[in-house]
């Protein structure tokens, strides 16, 4: 198949974790209130900044067609 | 627990929804053949296939079905892991992959009809239907029951003008759509990549969870303080079934569910051996359970620790309860056990067992603990993956079950050498219907408190049998056709008698067990189900033995590449060491054994 599944993994990802990051970084200081219950913790932020880097990394990977480490042709 | 969605959390499941679909989209060009569409033309690499080896088996009922266990008894749970995963997906990976992928079987029961003769195939293939579409109708009534009683779909429903009842409907036949879209156009590599794609996303969700838990009740110490006894340690009081939150003894657990459930299940069940069947090349087909054993290994915390969490919780009280919650919902969260409710009856009481004590409904410890520390956004993200492990669960059995019906079914006994486009065809076809009779079975699993031990039960009957003809089938070439086919019926049989004679405490005769007579009682389902696996595998075990030696074995040039001793197996002496199958079994084996020491 020549879809490969990383491209769509890492959209998704910098999609999810740019939506939460923003979001995060907004309410940080409309409304601080609602982290009270996610132990003052703001975690959309947080997250959202370690989808980013988790969905960058995987995209970069598939778009430059890197095979993982172990390569499948060796039988 | 009370929350009502907001615009970001919807938008989070819309993007999911569009890249699921759109998937399968992508992946509607490249279905041209039956091949193509039933086995991903074999072309998928070692460790996507390994991700969706492990997510196909990660649906509702495993994340939410684990963290009931985990709320209920405990570390102990992890059983299902480190001892009734792990050593069968090595096994598999070794030992069975050589037979499957070797053979060219396009399917399990295809492999059983290469082995050994048709019936035994056409018997395998039925039942194996059967339990696939009925295990994806518990996922979707998961599902469903869950969204129904979290209430956090209220609002949109009154948007809607829709009554608040058609909730559970609704959720099914929308979530039966969505999957039933990206299968119907993407096939098995469809079903895969959502699968690898679902992993990530249930690891992304979940992650926070724990961290946060953890953090509020103290770290592991502090979790196994608040914790009854016992609940911090997976093999204390192993001796004896009452000395340990499981209710069973060491040898029921080892044999029951280590031996003849997980190797039964792991190295048999269609659903799973499908993704390694898809893999690029042998090593990468054997690989592929190798690879998926290391993220499962550490499901455990994933899945189990958030219900241990959530009982180690305070219980709300009377006082905790928002403005305007219902009395019956009040009274269930006052009664319940951390915070996790008790069941409340459609009167409005809480329901009681035979003793007086409340029960619980520990199915809803996952969405409880989401609702408790997720605020909106993660929230959404955190419903999203439950969403999207239910679809693996579903995609997973759907898929499974179009290539059995097509293949073993249809092609075998009702239109044997048709051309290709029309089992093309006929693989669209089984993907609705096949979703269509899920949907039917969803209704049928109401019955049950713990969706797990059902599931657990189907498995008994179906998979522990089945496990006892492969391990003759492919380790003793003697075994012979009607040995194999008059062994399973037996192990079938004795299963459904031991299941009809015994009875778990606390359960009326019926469904749960003694429906013939009630000769014995267990301490739990549980229990009831290992003994009932015990019972099927070594019936079939015996029984296909005595009836080999009765009649005639097979020419042993028609069993070379389908039997140990005649098959030639150094297929990865060329390769590095550390890229070695047996070399990765080995480590995965001993990181297990660790694991089981450490939380012994």
């Amino acid at each position: 198949m020549s879809l490969d599944i990383r491209v769509p993994i890492g959209l998704l990802f910098l999609a999810l974790g740019g939506l939460l990051a923003g979001f995060g970084a907004v309410t940080h200081f409309t409304n601080p209130a609602m982290y009270a219950k996610s132990l003052e913790v703001n975690v959309n932020l947080w997250w959202g900044l370690v989808m980013i880097a988790f969905g960058a990394f995987m995209f970069r990977l598939g778009r430059k067609g890197v095979k993982p480490a172990a390569p499948s042709s060796d039988l | 627990m009370h929350t009502s969605l907001a615009w970001i959390d919807y938008l989070i499941m819309v993007i999911y929804f569009a890249f699921v679909l759109g998937i399968g989209f992508a992946l509607k060009r490249f279905m041209k053949t039956s091949t193509d569409f039933f086995l991903s033309g074999r072309s998928i690499p070692a460790w996507v296939a390994g991700l969706a080896f492990i997510s196909a088996n990660l649906g509702a009922q495993e994340v939410i079905g684990m963290a009931a266990s985990g709320a209920k008894y405990g570390i102990a749970t992890s059983h299902f892991y480190w001892l009734g995963a792990i050593p069968a997906m090595v096994f598999v990976g070794l030992f069975m992959m050589p037979f499957y992928y070797g053979s060219r079987a396009r399917s399990v029961p295809e492999y059983l009809r290469l082995r050994f003769d048709e019936k035994t195939r056409g018997l395998n293939a039925i039942s194996f239907a059967a339990m696939t579409v009925m295990s994806s109708g518990i996922s979707m009534y998961a599902m469903a029951k869950l969204i129904e009683t979290l209430h956090i779909f209220d609002p949109l429903m009154q948007t809607l003008g829709l009554p608040q009842s058609y909730i559970f409907h609704l959720s099914i036949v929308v979530s039966a759509l969505i999957t039933l879209g990206y299968v119907y156009l993407g096939g098995l590599t469809s079903a895969i990549y959502n699968e690898v794609l679902q992993f990530f996303l249930i690891v992304a969700g979940f992650f926070p969870l724990i961290w946060l838990g953890l953090k509020n009740v103290g770290g592991w110490s502090g979790l196994v303080a608040k914790t009854p006894a016992g609940f911090g340690h997976a093999w204390q009081g192993m001796t004896d079934p009452d000395k340990n939150p499981l209710g069973v003894e060491w040898f029921a657990l080892a044999m029951g569910l280590g031996f003849v459930l997980s190797f039964g299940y792991w190295c048999t069940d269609f659903l799973v051996v499908q993704r390694a069947m898809a893999a690029d090349s042998m090593t990468s087909a054997r690989r592929t359970p190798l690879i998926a054993a290391v993220p499962k290994m550490f499901f455990p915390f994933l899945v189990i620790l958030p219900g241990l969490i959530a009982i180690a919780l305070p219980t709300p009280t009377a006082a905790d309860a928002p403005p305007g919650a219902s009395a019956s919902v009040v009274k269930a969260e006052t009664m319940g056990l951390g915070i996790i409710p008790a069941k409340v009856d459609l009167q409005g009481n809480v329901e009681v067992d035979t003793n007086g004590k409340p029960v619980l409904d520990y199915d809803l410890a996952i969405p409880n603990m989401l609702l408790h520390y997720f605020p909106t956004g993660l929230l959404g993200l955190g419903l999203t993956a439950l969403l999207a492990s239910f679809m693996s669960g579903m995609a997973g059995n759907i898929t499974a079950f179009n290539t059995v019906w097509t293949f073993d079914i249809y092609q075998a006994y009702i239109k044997p050498q048709a051309s290709d486009k029309h089992y093309l065809w006929m693989g669209h076809f089984a993907t609705l219907f096949g979703t269509v009779i899920s949907i039917a079975a969803a209704y049928v699993a109401t019955q049950f408190n713990n969706i797990m031990e059902l599931l657990q039960l189907v498995f008994a009957f179906v998979n522990a049998p089945l496990f006892a003809t492969f391990m003759l089938g492919m380790f003793w070439k003697r075994a012979s056709a009607d040995g194999a086919f008059y062994g399973l019926l037996s192990g079938i049989a004795a299963a459904a008698i031991h299941h009809g004679v015994t009875l778990p405490a606390g359960a009326v005769p019926g469904v749960k067990g003694g429906w013939l007579y009630v000769a014995h009682g267990y301490r739990n389902e549980m229990a009831q189900n290992f003994w009932t696996a015990i019972w099927a595998w070594s019936v079939c075990f015996v029984v296909t033995i005595v009836v080999s030696f009765l009649t005639k074995p097979r020419k042993e040039e028609e069993l070379v590449g389908l039997v140990y001793s005649l098959t030639k197996h150094d297929v990865d002496e060329h390769l590095a060491w550390w890229k070695r199958p047996a070399v990765l079994g080995v480590v995965v084996l001993l990181m297990t054994l660790g694991l089981n020491i450490i939380f012994m």
